[in-house]
This record gives structure tokens, sequence and C-alpha cells, in this order.
């Protein structure tokens, strides 16, 4: 039938209808329809070049370390994970078969594809899913280790299921168990070694110099048919904008991420070569420290959401590659994003308005550098000369960029920060707006926001998750301690013997799984 | 003979002496920026908790005196170290770097420095002539710019206009001898323009400089050619101030090198040290600074022992 369906003699929604009269559960109709979706054009072979903007001597192929887009592109190129997020933001079992909440999703039981083999050889179980998972459990420096915490346990049930029991329900569950550090590496003696780069992923590591280079085949026994269709794959490490341009217009490589936004457009001109964009969850934000003065006066940090020009913003800090922010981290592509709630707009009057209620003129300090984002500085800049018509003053400081994380971010009262952004709304507000999450930036507390987290985590009415994640996104706006001004896109260039299907925006380049979703025409 | 051999081993030990302190110096300064390793490594994502875990893999919970101790114990018996962020030998990790960024010193040796001395000479021979005005303004102008401008030139024309050479230069270890250079043409150009000047200048200056003393004078009288008073009278005793330069320059071929490198995506040292400071890979800065402070008191030295084999004065002192 999929035959059929790749060959074009059924279309999507007959090959949906008999899947379901065929008594196949949704979960894995959906994943063989996104497996199948456009293949049909695709063809085998050739080497894909890619350059890309990340890549440091000091990365590790440990999955506990990914930290950068480079190591995530390799982590996506060799190794798997349980589930897979496709175009339309959706999670799709990968490693898994299919899934299954119980008990008000607090326990999930996870059924392995059967069958899947890693590149030595060995064949994929429970034991290594268990292995892979507590390798970010414990005593470790992974940054999944938070996300982990709600697990209370992790039990094999049989060769080719694993169940988890959670600590409270959580509907989202499967997004988490396959975030991008959890990669599934083949386990001996119930651990895993983290770095021997063995997985079950479309391509074979053959060499890997770090924060130079990347090389790999193809996996020849790759589980998913229709995936992986370069014969060779080679990453380069191509940190500065200027020379990953040169690579991609003089033919060096063949794919190119981050391009220079000042030059798109000229790269874009360039016969043979595309620039194509997508819009994900990655937004760029000015969290206010809840508990420092002023901001800890929700008049002060109105005053201030309505003091930016968002527009002016996208069009001279994004050049026009991203939309406008609402004042709360949930981006259009998310599932249950407000686009009801009216955008919040530049209101000098409204400005004013709340300043006088905060109790007249309002001096603000705003701590930026370009590692927060690129242009923050910029965009600071902007913030000032906006704010400035409203009769509020913004001093901006600049900050060296390097050691931002450590010493200005949710050090200083108000500072500029990115983030990549998550697929869920729980996990975006879980992670940086609930009461006392670890990167909670604004330090901000609110109960009726933590107690509707809590229930919309658990709840399974997907009507009801929405009403709820709707009035969170609202209370975010109007009383969280964050301006979110803008959400950019992910804009990258390709030679135009590149051909994709509809490309997915969670990461850069279609979910950072280009290499085994394009192919050569 | 025996007073060369003493100098040298008076200057070695100089050297070490020297390398010491830079080694105290570097440990320090890396100490004194905000942040370590496991903070800049899980960056945005480091929570209290991961950070104390990995400190402690890391050993970054001791002082860093010991560990400077430590390190000092290691190098002393020529062990290197690992690296703190992958575990890598750093010998390894470093060997592979030096030998790319020698490789493309030597290249960009090789051509720059032949050149600076046959137009420091020719424009000694030929002064004040057009020629010699030419080769002063182009060389100038090249040093005058940053490197990363006349790098972006090059690729300009070199690479995206003509299309003769590749606009990055991607070498990775299986590739012929040939391809190498080929691929590394245009980097290696941009450090010649870099810095043939500064040679070329000195050679034409220390020749000019002599071609005033009385015994050129005398050999002009004798109706010797113009070619052979600068070739086999006035530069061999105007060595040692071009040698002098020479080593410098060389020097900043190895260790000057990394705006190249970024701009040419070329895999050398200085890559690894900006990457290694960025993330306070505190093994690794050590290693690479090492050899870079080796290189230039190497060749310092040679540069000294150069001169005093070719002036008499000097080789046998009174």
């Amino acid at each position: 039938m999929k035959e059929e369906l790749i060959s074009g003699k059924i279309t999507r929604r007959e090959f949906a209808q008999r899947l379901i009269a065929l008594g196949i559960i949704g979960s894995s109709a959906g994943t063989l329809l996104t497996w199948a979706d456009k293949a049909h054009a695709a063809k085998r072979g050739g080497r894909l070049r890619a350059g890309i903007a990340h890549g440091s001597t000091t990365d590790t192929l440990d999955p506990a370390t990914y930290e950068n887009g480079y190591m995530s592109k390799i982590n996506y190129a060799i190794q798997n994970h349980l589930g897979e997020v496709d175009h339309t933001g959706n999670m799709f079992p990968e490693l898994a078969e299919s899934w299954d909440p119980q008990n008000g999703a607090k326990t999930w039981v996870f059924n392995l594809r059967r069958g899947v083999e890693f590149h030595n050889g060995k064949t994929l179980d429970s034991d290594d899913v268990i292995a892979s998972f507590q390798h970010h459990m414990g005593e470790t420096k992974s940054p999944a280790k938070s996300l982990l915490k709600q697990v209370s346990s992790i039990r094999k049930d049989g060769k080719y299921k694993v169940v988890f029991e959670l600590t409270g329900g959580n509907a989202d569950f499967p997004f988490v168990a396959s975030d991008y550090h959890i990669a599934i590496k083949a386990s001996k003696d119930g651990k895993i070694n983290p770095t021997d780069g063995i997985g079950t992923g479309a391509y074979v590591l053959k060499e890997m110099e770090m924060g130079v280079r990347f090389f790999g085949t193809r996996n020849p026994n790759y589980f998913k048919p229709d995936r992986g269709w370069f014969n060779e794959l080679e990453m380069l490490s191509i940190v500065d904008p200027t020379a990953r341009s040169n690579a991609l217009t003089t033919g060096e490589v063949d794919v190119i991420d981050r391009v220079d936004l000042k030059t798109a457009h000229l790269l874009a001109r360039k016969s043979g070569i595309k620039v194509e964009e997508t819009t994900g969850t990655k937004h760029y934000t000015f969290p206010m420290r809840t508990d420092t003065p002023p901001f800890d006066d929700n008049n002060v940090r109105m005053a201030l959401k309505h003091a930016v020009n968002r527009d002016e913003i996208v069009e001279k800090v994004l050049f026009g590659h991203g939309v406008v922010g609402n004042d709360h981290p949930i981006a259009p592509s998310n599932p249950f994003h407000a686009a009801t709630l009216p955008q919040r707009t530049y209101d000098p009057d409204k400005a004013r308005f709340y300043a006088k209620k905060a109790g007249g003129s309002i001096k603000v300090q705003l701590s930026a550098a370009d590692a927060a984002f690129p242009g923050a500085v910029d965009a600071a800049v902007l913030y000032k000369e906006h704010a400035a018509v409203a009769g509020i003053d913004i001093e901006v400081i600049r900050e060296p960029s390097d050691g931002y994380w450590s010493n200005v971010w949710m050090k200083k009262p108000w500072g500029a920060c990115y983030w990549g952004g998550r697929p869920t709304e729980d996990w975006m507000f879980s992670t940086a707006y609930m009461g006392g999450a670890s990167w909670n930036d604004t330090f901000w507390k609110h109960d009726r926001f933590d107690k509707l987290l809590i229930q919309a985590r658990a709840e399974t009415d997907q009507n009801k998750r929405r009403e709820m994640y709707y009035e969170m996104q609202q209370i975010v706006r109007d009383e969280g301690g964050v301006v979110v001004p803008m959400f950019a896109n992910y804009v990258f260039g390709t030679t135009d013997k590149i051909e994709h299907g509809t490309l997915a925006g969670n990461w850069d380049l279609d979910g950072d799984k280009f290499h085994e979703r394009w192919w050569y025409s | 003979m025996i007073h060369i051999l003493k100098i040298v081993a008076q200057r070695i030990a100089l050297g070490l002496l020297t390398l010491l302190v830079i080694s105290l110096f570097i440990t320090f300064g890396v100490e004194l920026l905000p942040g370590d390793l496991a903070e800049s490594i899980l960056g945005q994502s480091a929570t209290p908790e991961t950070v104390r875990v990995f400190r402690a893999e890391l050993g970054l919970d001791k002082p860093a005196h010991l560990r400077y101790l430590d390190w000092l114990a290691g190098m002393a018996t020529g062990d290197m170290g690992v690296s703190l962020a992958n575990k890598r030998e750093i010998s390894e990790l470093v060997g592979i770097r030096l030998a790319n960024t020698l490789f493309l010193g030597g290249f960009a040796a090789a051509i720059a420095v032949p050149l600076a001395l046959l137009l420091g000479i020719l424009a000694a021979l030929y002064r004040n002539s057009f020629y010699d005005r030419a080769v002063n303004v182009f060389t100038l102008t090249s040093i005058s710019f940053p490197e990363f401008f006349v790098a972006y030139i090059l690729i300009l024309f070199f690479a995206i206009k003509f299309g003769w050479f590749p606009g990055i230069s991607n070498v990775s270890t299986e590739l012929a001898l040939g391809d190498k250079l080929y691929r590394t043409l245009l980097p290696a150009a941009t450090l010649t323009l870099v810095v043939v000047a500064h040679m070329m200048r000195m050679t034409r200056a220390a020749i000019i400089n002599l071609l005033a003393s009385p015994y050129i004078e005398m050999a002009r009288l004798k109706g010797i050619r113009p070619t052979r008073i600068i070739l086999r009278h006035a530069l061999p005793n105007a060595l040692a101030p071009i040698v002098n330069v020479i080593a410098l320059n060389l020097a900043y071929l190895v260790v000057g090198v990394v705006i190249v490198e970024v701009v040419f995506v070329y895999p050398g040292l200085g890559q690894l040290l900006v990457d290694s400071v960025s993330k306070r890979d505190v093994p690794v800065v050590q290693a690479c600074s090492m050899i870079f402070a080796s290189v230039y008191i190497l060749l310092n030295l040679s540069a000294d022992v150069i001169s005093i084999i070719t002036n008499p004065r000097l080789l046998h002192p009174r």
C-alpha cells in the first residue's frame, strides 16, 4: 500500500483512510505518511557537503554535551531518538513504533520498532533505550537532566517495550523523551559508550575532527526505507559568515545554514543558489528580573512592553526575516499558539499612561551583547529610541560577549536573551516561566499560571488544553517579565540541485535533519 | 665555535625561563577571565547542579595553583596532558593542527622570503627609479590593509570572479601534496602580501646603508658591476638586520595567522587556540601558547646565531 502511495496511485487521504480501516493506530499511520511525503520524487546518490555556522574544537560526541548546531546536526545524522518532529510540528514515533499513555498520562508505554540495527550490528532493544536515558539521569552534567526529573522509574517489559513512570501526568511526554540530547545508543552491560559515535542513524561516522569536519557514509541498513538519500555526507564547521557564503558561491559546499541576513538578498540573486527560510520557535527576548526594582512593578513592565516598535526591529535587525512577537514565548508554529490574542503594538501613549501609574518617570538600564543574539545591541539601541518618544529613559549597556551567559544573563536586572524555543507549550513554560524553574530568567512567579501549567500538562482533552494554554499566554503577555519583540526565521542557502519536501521549522535546516530528508534532483 | 655554543646554551636556558614565566602568565590570565570550562560549555543551560558535576569530573574544583603545578610536572616529563573539553590527548589534538599551520607558514615563507629578498635587492640596485617606487607603493599598500581585507579581495577575484581557486581551504589528511598546495595557495598569497613589505624594505634599507661605505666606493672604483657589488660585497654584510626581520616575520607566519585561518576555514593552530580560550580549556591554551612561544624563541635564537656567524667581529670578540 505504501508503494501505491509513493507511486502516486492513491492519495494521502485515501492512504490514511485505508490505514485506519486496516486498524493501524493513528500514530504509526502518521509515521508512514510523513516518511512517504514527496518521497516518490526523491533520488539516491551524491555527496552532500554542508557548511555549518557552529562547531568548536572543544565539542565532543557525548550526547550529554551537545550544545551547538553543528553537534545537533551530527547527532541527527548518526543517531535517532524515540520520536521525531515533522514539518507540521507534531511528534511522530521514530525508534519507537507507537506509544501509549496510561493512568492519566502518568505511565507511558513505548513500543520499540523491531529489527533496527546499530552501526556496529547490534539490534535495538529495551536495554539500549534504558541505558541511553540513564546517561542523562542521576549524577550527570547533561542538560536533559532537569527534563527527566519527572521520570520516577524506567523499566523494560520484554525486549521491545519500555515503561516510564512519571511523578505527575504529562500529556507531552513523547516530546520530552525525544529531546535531542537523548540519542538512543547501543548499550553493553547496561551502559552506553557516549563517545563512540555509533547510533542507528542514516549515516555511519567515518571521520571526525572536532571543529573542522565530519564525514559519514550512508547506512546501508537504515530502517527508514525512504530517508537518507545521499551516499556520503560531509559537514564542515565554517563559523565566519563571509567564509560560509564564499564556500557556497564558489561551490565548495552545497548547503549553508545561518545566511548573513545583511547580504541574504544578494546571495539569493546569484544564479544557481536558493535562499530559503522557515519560521520556527526561535525567539529573541528582553527578560526583566521581576524580583528587582523597578521591574517588580507590573506597570513598569507594561510601560516598557508598549514602548518598543517591533516592526522596526524585525525590519532593521532581522532584515525582515522574522515575525513580531507578542510578549509570550509561544510561536505561531506551536500547536496551541493563541492566534486570537490581540497583537501588542507600539503605543507611546499607553507607555506613558503605565509610566505615570508606576509613579512618573522611568529610567532603566538594558544590558546587551551580540552573544545574546546577533544584532542584540542594535535592537537595544532601537528600543532606547522608541522608548524615548514615550519619555522613558533606557540606558543601553554594551556587555562583553565573552562570558555573557555566566555574568550578565539572569544577573543584570534587564538584559537580552535568545531561546531556540521548544516544540510544546508545556516544555517552554516549564523551562523558563514556571515559578522556581532553573532558567526562569525573569524570576517570575504567578500562582494562577503555575496551577494552569500543572493542570494542562496532565490534561488529555485537547480543547481544554487549548483553553488553558491560551489563558497562560495571555497571563505572560500582560503580567510576565519578558518582552518578546520577535521570532527569528532560520535562513539558509542551498544550490538549486537540492530538493526537499515541506520544511520543518523546529530547528535550522529542516529540523536539523536535512541530511536524511533532502536529495539531489 | 665554543663561543657560539656557549651563547646558544645561554639563550636556550633563558628561553626555558621565558617559557616558564609565559606559562605562569597564561594560566593566571585565563584564570582571570570570567567563567570556566564547565560554565562556558554548558552556556545558557548551566545550572548550579550540572556545573558542579561537570567541574568535579574535570578536576576544576581543585585550586588553580595546584592545577598549574600538576600541569608543570606533566610538561617536565613531556606529557602535555588531555584536553578538558573532549579528553583527547593534547599532543594528538595539537599534532595535526601544528602540521597544518607549519605547512601553511612554510608555504607562505617559501614564496615570501625569496620574493622579498629579490624585490629588496632590485630596489636597492635601481634605487629611486620608477620600479623602486612602484614596488614600495605596492608592498606598503598591501601591508597597510588588514589581513582579512586582503584575503577577501583575493577571494573575490580569484575564487568568485575567475573561479581559479577554491574559496575555502578545505584540506584533509588524505589530500595529495599538489592538491594541498593548490587549496592553500590563496591563504599563502594573503600571508605573502602581508609580510613581504617588511622584509623587502629592510633588505633595501640595509643594502643602501652599506652602499655609502668606503669599501663599496672602492669596489665601484675598481670597476665591478653593480650587481656583483650588491650580491658579493654589500649583501653579506647586510645579512644581520635582514635575518632578524625575516625571523620576526617567519614567527608571525606561524603565530599570527589566526585571521587568515578563519577567513579560509583552514584548520590550523590559531583556530584551536581561539576555541580553547573562549571555552577556557586551560591545558590546550597552555600547550598552544608554549608552542607559539617556543617558535618565537627558537626563531630569534637562530636569527642571533646567524647574525653572529655572518659577522666576524661578533664571531671572534676580543
